[in-house]
């Protein structure tokens, strides 16, 4: 079916916001409350707020000035979903338009039936998808009913075979790399098809048990540091260890 | 962190590599993970442990009262094993009347414990038939990442070995503040009783699973063992789910589960 | 006044060595420990996420929901599990200390739990658990304006002390044993949890507010070591 779009599912992933190992940022950790700078010319941004003259924390995470604009990255903590956000999520219901997704956030995820590739008709619904089956979705909306899917886009569709699992939803940006550089690294390495959910599951299919086993081991010497400097020379290293 | 259930995918996956022997944090199905134990949870529990295996982290309190027997035990002791599947352990677990998870468990710890007679009954008399004490385990999860009933057993052990009686005032009434020397008397002819789960997908069966594996799981059954006159002797069994067991799956747990235990009392020495 | 010991030797305004460490339980969205001295709380964090069941979202906001409680053999006495009325009311009251700097509306229709057990009590167990809830929901992530820092001033037959334990929340002579549990937004003066039980005259209230400043500072700068600590 999209088999050969699955290699490429990653790319998508960085149409959102990428954090690389850019050294020119200047970064610090902060906790809420705490004062990052002080200056009526900054411009205060994401998870921060100003209070006179002073850019304050408003949440525990990375503060990083880039220019005049100050914001705090959040390092720790569960999935915050974003429109055009990929996810990778697991069907809980067929209903009678739709598939309702979860999607590890704190609202479910759903897939309205015309959002199938071909026609579907209601009676054959759970033969395209069918609970505890896995998709990998872009979040097209927002709203008050819910978290709306699509499944237009590249890379996008039911998962077959191989394997979910789940790393810090923070990190993902750290898996995928700059410019997918990580997360070609792995697939190069390994041979397997990998697919990174912003939500922070990540889908595994190799040829063989090992090298799935060794993809996720990767992924997972990726995230495991809360802080780590020269990533990509160490991940070079681990490949020829392991 | 997520309290999404397994997919229909990862399962085929584990199925596949549980076939061939494999597991993703490169142990043999049969292994169990790193175990670190520690005593003094708490300073007012009369004997606590603390219980990691793996990252599942158990803690585990002892607590002696004073009070009438059982009119049909007027010389021995109580003992009653307890807990709560805190919600602050896992996604799954809520606030609210206990599920069947938090039933179970303890169930299953007591028997373990009871049935083993590790703990010597007749000596918690304190006056004959009057008064006698009860011991009084309390498990609580603190992390659950799978097999969180061989975790809790290897905790209610560790603490029970390592009680204090609570002292008595002039009227044998119990006195927190005394702190007596008396350990909580032990049977000499029972050995360290543990639990050993062990949990089947498809046709294999694995031992210990992280809780992504126990999720993919169809079925558990936990035997509780001792030993008693250097004997081997299986003192419990609950089979916990829907799918069978074959006869053959259940001889082959009869050879595993003496080694099992040898290294898990082998792991556990410095604290009994 | 000033050699004023303490049963334990410390002085009026000393309070018990605090440990405080985030993380604690892997699988929460943030988890930390904080203890003062004897008293350990542990709090998790879950969150924001589905809150079932559905007739009890709310389009406007987001729900902080808390529960905290006392472990059985954290006491004496051993404690029935299960709530008791005092750890309900408990809940409730580090609810509402820590719901002003969080910004619920920010998340309709769902919950964030936070679960506060305390593991060894010697007095003083809401102020630990606030503390440690606190740092939980920095962990989590959650967007919060600011900390909560909160000790028990309390009073010992006139003289007014800092993070009273046990055998002071038990003393009788002269005017008896006073405790005053309070929670602040930290670097403001904004209390969020006010409490008392004794015996203390309106115009010395000032005396108490001002040393509970103080004494937020400290834990403050202990909070957020543990947060930065994560990182290194």
């Amino acid at each position: 079916m999209m088999k050969n779009d699955f290699k490429n599912s990653a790319e998508n992933s960085e149409d959102i916001a990428i954090q690389g190992e850019d050294t020119t940022k200047k970064r610090k950790i902060v906790v809420p409350g705490e004062v990052i700078a002080s200056g009526e010319d900054y411009l205060p941004s994401d998870g921060t707020r100003r209070e006179g003259k002073d850019v304050i924390a408003s949440r525990f995470g990375l503060a990083e000035e880039s220019g005049r604009v100050i914001k705090v990255i959040s390092i720790t903590g569960a999935f915050v979903p974003r429109r055009n956000n990929v996810v990778i999520g697991r069907v809980t219901n067929v209903t009678f338009n739709g598939w309702v997704v979860d999607i590890d956030a704190a609202a479910n995820g759903f897939l309205p039936l015309d959002e199938s590739p071909r026609f579907i008709s209601k009676n054959d619904m759970a033969q395209f998808l069918a609970i505890g089956d896995v998709i990998s979705a872009k979040i097209w909306s927002i709203n008050n009913r819910g978290i709306d899917l699509s499944l237009n886009g590249k890379g996008l569709g039911k998962l077959e075979g191989g394997f979910i699992f789940r790393v810090s939803p923070n990190r993902v940006p750290r898996v995928i790399g700059r410019e997918g550089s990580m997360i070609n690294l792995i697939k190069d390495k390994t041979g397997c098809n990998i697919s990174v959910g912003q939500n922070g599951w990540v889908w595994i299919k190799g040829n063989d048990i090992d090298s799935q086993i060794r993809a996720r081991k990767a992924i997972e010497f990726v995230t495991d540091k809360v802080h780590v400097e020269g990533l990509t020379d160490k991940m070079e290293a681990w490949f020829t260890e392991n | 962190m997520s309290s999404m259930d397994t997919s229909n995918l990862t399962i085929e996956t584990l199925k596949q590599m549980f076939a061939v022997g494999r597991r993703f944090d490169g142990r043999s199905i049969e292994d169990f993970r790193d175990l670190k134990v520690s005593l003094d949870v708490s300073n007012k529990a009369e004997g606590s442990a603390r219980v990691l295996l793996g990252k599942t982290e158990v803690i585990v309190g002892v607590k002696l009262q004073i009070g009438a027997p059982y009119p049909d035990s007027p010389n021995k002791g109580n003992l009653m094993v307890s807990g709560d599947m805190l919600p602050l352990a896992s996604p799954r677990f809520e606030n609210g009347p206990p599920g069947f998870v938090a039933i179970e468990l303890p169930r299953l710890v007591d028997r373990a414990i009871r049935e083993s007679k590790v703990i010597d009954l007749e000596k918690l008399n304190v006056v004959p038939g009057e008064k006698v004490w009860t011991v009084i385990v309390d498990i609580y999860p603190l992390n659950d990442d799978g097999n969180l009933i061989d975790a809790a057993t290897i905790g209610a052990l560790v603490a029970l070995k390592n009680t204090n009686l609570p002292g008595l005032d002039k009227d044998n009434k119990i006195d927190y503040d005394i702190k007596s020397k008396d350990k909580l008397p032990l049977s000499k002819e029972v050995q360290n009783p543990v639990s050993v789960s062990f949990f089947k997908l498809g046709d294999s069966i694995i031992v210990d699973p992280t809780r992504e594996e126990e999720e993919a799981c169809e079925v558990r059954v936990t035997w509780g063992i001792s030993k008693w006159n250097k004997q081997y002797m299986i003192n419990s069994c609950q089979k916990s789910g829907k799918t069978p067991f074959t006869q053959a799956e259940i001889e082959k747990m009869m050879v595993l589960l003496p080694k099992k235990y040898d290294e898990l009392n082998e792991k556990l020495k410095k604290f009994l | 006044m000033a050699s004023f010991k303490r049963h334990d030797g410390r002085s009026l305004t000393d309070m018990r060595p605090m440990t405080a460490k985030v993380g604690v339980v892997p699988n929460a969205d943030g988890s930390a420990m904080f203890a003062f001295g004897n008293t350990i709380a542990i709090a998790a964090v879950y969150g924001p996420r589905l809150l079932h069941p559905q007739h009890m979202q709310d389009p406007a906001t987001g729900i902080l929901r808390v529960n905290y409680d006392l472990l059985s053999f954290s006491v004496a006495d051993r404690k029935k599990p299960g709530p008791s009325r005092r750890s309900q009311e408990i809940s409730k009251m580090t609810e509402w200390a820590l719901a002003p700097v969080l910004d619920l509306e920010a998340f309709p229709n769902t919950v964030i739990d936070v679960q506060v057990y305390i593991i060894q009590a010697d007095a003083g167990t809401r102020t630990a658990g606030i503390n440690a809830a606190s740092l939980a929901l920095a962990h989590a992530g959650i967007p919060m304006k600011n900390l909560v820092c909160s000790v028990a001033i309390g009073k010992q037959d006139t003289n007014i002390i800092v993070d009273l334990d046990k055998e002071e929340e038990d003393f009788e002579d002269g005017e008896g044993a006073t405790d005053f549990p309070l929670a602040k937004i930290a670097n403001t003066d904004q209390f969020t949890l006010i409490q008392l039980d004794g015996k203390i005259p309106p115009q010395r209230v000032k005396e108490v507010l001002d040393i509970a400043n103080k004494s937020c500072e400290e834990i403050y700068e202990v909070q957020k070591k543990a947060l930065k600590e994560l990182v290194e």
